[in-house]
This record gives structure tokens, sequence and C-alpha cells, in this order.
């Protein structure tokens, strides 16, 4: 089964359950939508990630390690199986997110380092180009996976008792741009092992501008958080409850 | 109702606070926007990489770069609050951008071009005479900046 196939195989099982869980009950529309273009920008970005050329490697980066996370994270996973599954089963599974090593790894910090660390050391010791179709498939879940982290430690929509402060999470958040986009320039200043000095130029600024977007959205979603709590809090506590 | 004057003052220290940040955060998110727009695009005086970048001048490219969109974002938020709240003060903010491009282009231009070495204005022999243009207008804008905070202190 080649790389395309199983990444579509696994993306039509997770669609397919989230389908599931939604039908028949009260659900956004639009956080099915957000899952249904996170899955397929995870499914069309997996293969790409296992790409010799550093440019299509970059475009698979960007797919499966950005905008996939922050799609599939604001479609609020966690709170449509709180619901759909049985009590017992809910109870565990709000249980193990409470847990120890869950809240050490979704720390906004120990998410970030996860994140755009694995993408350093990807890019610095030659894994993006490893023969090996294993590895590739390691990388691309790592890349899956420290994304989801990542985003769900910023923007969750999901039930978190341990959210961190959001000035702290303001700040990882800048300075994971600071580190993606000091990361593109110097693998535009030096090339990786193996990566022609034009391609290694357009896969940089490929990496620079086009993790933009996702990283914009970042800030306006905190933003709004911060929008949201100001609202109620307002600059005029003592009027505010009479007024509105 | 001594109470509700005393609010009403705080209030109004913290909507005044407020202008001067959404103001300053703005300016900085604009002279990022001009960097990039006009010495990148559009004179090529700036590249996205050049031989001369040290690894501390990438380090504050990139910081600067995500600290100035997060500061864009920010402001725009702010500025919405204070809409919200009709507590916007339009001279302040217009103080505070000036305040907080000029502070920064005068960062720049001194710490980072001259102590530091990072980066030059434009690469060519006389780099003196747009240094000259470059601070004073940058005082200027700090100068004029910090008059107009001091102005609109009190609304």
């Amino acid at each position: 089964m080649s790389g395309h196939e199983l990444a579509g195989l696994v993306g039509a099982v997770v669609a397919g359950v989230y389908l599931a869980a939604v039908l028949g009950r009260p659900w956004p529309a639009g956080r099915t939508a957000c899952w249904l273009g996170g899955v397929a920008a995870a499914v069309v970005g997996a293969p790409l990630t296992g790409h010799g050329d550093l440019r299509l490697h970059v475009v698979g980066h960007l797919l499966l390690g950005m905008f996939a996370p922050l799609l599939l994270v604001r479609a609020a996973p966690v709170t449509l199986a709180l619901r759909t599954l049985p009590v017992v089963r809910a109870r565990r599974l709000a249980g193990v997110l409470r847990s120890g090593p869950v809240r050490l790894v979704g720390h906004p910090v120990v998410a970030a380092l996860l994140d755009v660390g694995g993408l350093w050391v990807m890019f610095r010791t030659g894994l993006h180009a490893a023969a090996d179709p294993a590895v590739h498939a390691l990388v691309a879940v790592h890349m899956l996976s420290a994304g989801t982290l990542f985003a769900a430690a910023l923007v969750s929509p999901d039930p978190a008792p341990h959210r961190a402060r959001l000035g702290l999470r303001a700040a990882v958040l800048v300075a994971a741009v600071a580190a993606h986009d000091v990361l593109a320039k110097t693998l535009y200043a030096t090339p990786p092992p193996g990566i022609p000095a034009e391609q290694a130029r357009a896969g940089a600024e490929l990496l620079y501008y086009g993790g933009l977007p996702v990283e914009l959205a970042l800030m306006v979603l905190l933003g709004a958080e911060w929008w949201a709590r100001d609202r109620r809090a307002g600059l005029r506590p003592a009027r505010a409850a009479g007024s509105s | 109702m001594a109470g509700t004057t005393g609010t009403d003052r705080a209030v109004t220290r913290r909507a005044g606070r407020r202008n001067a940040l959404a103001g300053v955060l703005l300016g900085l998110g604009a002279v990022a926007f001009v960097d990039e727009t006009v010495f990148h695009q559009l004179l090529h005086w700036h590249h996205f990489y050049d031989r001369a970048s040290s690894a501390a001048g990438l380090v504050s490219d990139g910081i600067f770069h995500a600290f100035s969109w997060f500061a864009t974002v920010a402001a725009l938020f702010l500025l919405a609050a204070l809409r919200r709240d009709r507590e916007v003060r339009p001279l302040r903010v217009v103080g505070g951008a000036l305040a907080g491009g000029g502070a920064f282009q005068l960062y720049d231009g001194l710490v980072q071009h001259k102590l530091l070495g990072l980066h030059q204005i434009r690469y060519v022999p006389d780099v003196l005479v747009y240094d000259v243009v470059w601070n004073v207008l940058a005082a200027v804008l700090l100068v004029v900046g910090l008059v107009l905070l001091a102005r609109t202190r009190r609304a």
C-alpha cells in the first residue's frame, strides 16, 4: 500500500467516526467543516512530507503540521467525544486528559518545544530525506501530533481544567513563530545536506511565508479569547452589570 | 456618589493607558509593514537573506517579524474593545503610534545598525547619509508622539 493510499484510508476512517458521532445531535456545522478540512489537509500533506524535494516537503509540513492541527483542534473533538461516549468511558477519557503526563505535554512551552524543536532536529539531521519509509511514517506522525498538541495548548475550544494563562500562551506563540522564521532563514543560508541551493531557497521562502496564515489565525483566536473575557470584565466593572 | 466618581476616574485612567498601548503596538506593526513593503518589495534594499546577515541578525529579524504581526493583531483587538466601550481617543492613539514607531526605528537605527552592526539600511559606500536621515526622522516621530501622549493624558 502506498503512502497516499494509507493516508486516504486513515483519513476516511477518522472523518467517518466524527460524522457518525455528530449524526443526530445538535452540533455547530462550522466544527464539522473544520474537522473535514483538517483531515483533508493531513491526507494531502502526509505523503508529501516524505518527498526528497524540499519544496514539496515544506508544503507537506505546512499542511500536515500547521493547517491540519489548527483545523482539527477547532473542531472540538474532545467535547464531541465526551458527549458521545457512554458515561464510564467518557469519565475515563476525562481522567486521562487530566493526568500528569498529558498535562505536561499539553503545557504551551513543552508543546512548542516538541513542535518547533522537532522541526529543527528533522532538518538539521537530514531526517526529512531519510530513505526508510518507516522513518517517514514516524516523522509524519510526530509532525501531526506535535502540531496538534501545540494548537490545543494555545487555542483549544475543548474543556481544559489547567489551561495556561493567556499572556503565557501569547508569549509562547510569538517565540514559536520567531523560531519558525529563523529556521526558514537558516535553511536559506545553509541548505540541509543533499539539497541544491536553488531548491533550498524556494523551500525556505515557502516555509517562512506559507506558515503565516496559520500563525495569524492563532493570534486572532487568542485575541478573540481576550476580547470575550474583556467584554465580561470590561473597563467599567461597576456599570457593566447595569448597562448590558 | 463619591464611589462612582472614583470608579469613573479609574476607568478613564485605564482607557487612557489602553489608547496609548493600542497606538504603540500599531506603530510597531506599521514600521514592520513599511520595512516589508517599501524596503524589501519595492526598493529591494533589504533581502530575505543576504550574506552579511549574522546569526544574531537572523534571530533579531525573526523575533521582530513574529512580534510585529502579534502587535498588529493585538492593537486591532484593543481598538475594537475601545470602540465597543466608546473610549477611543484618536489623538492619543496617533501619539502612541508615532512614539512606538519612532522609538523602534531609533533603536533599529542606533543599536541594531551601528552598535551591533546586524544590518544596514542600504548596502552603499556613503551609508552615513541614510543613517542621519533615518535617525533624525525617527527622533522627530518619537518626540512628536511623546508630546501628543503627554497632551492627551487627560480625556
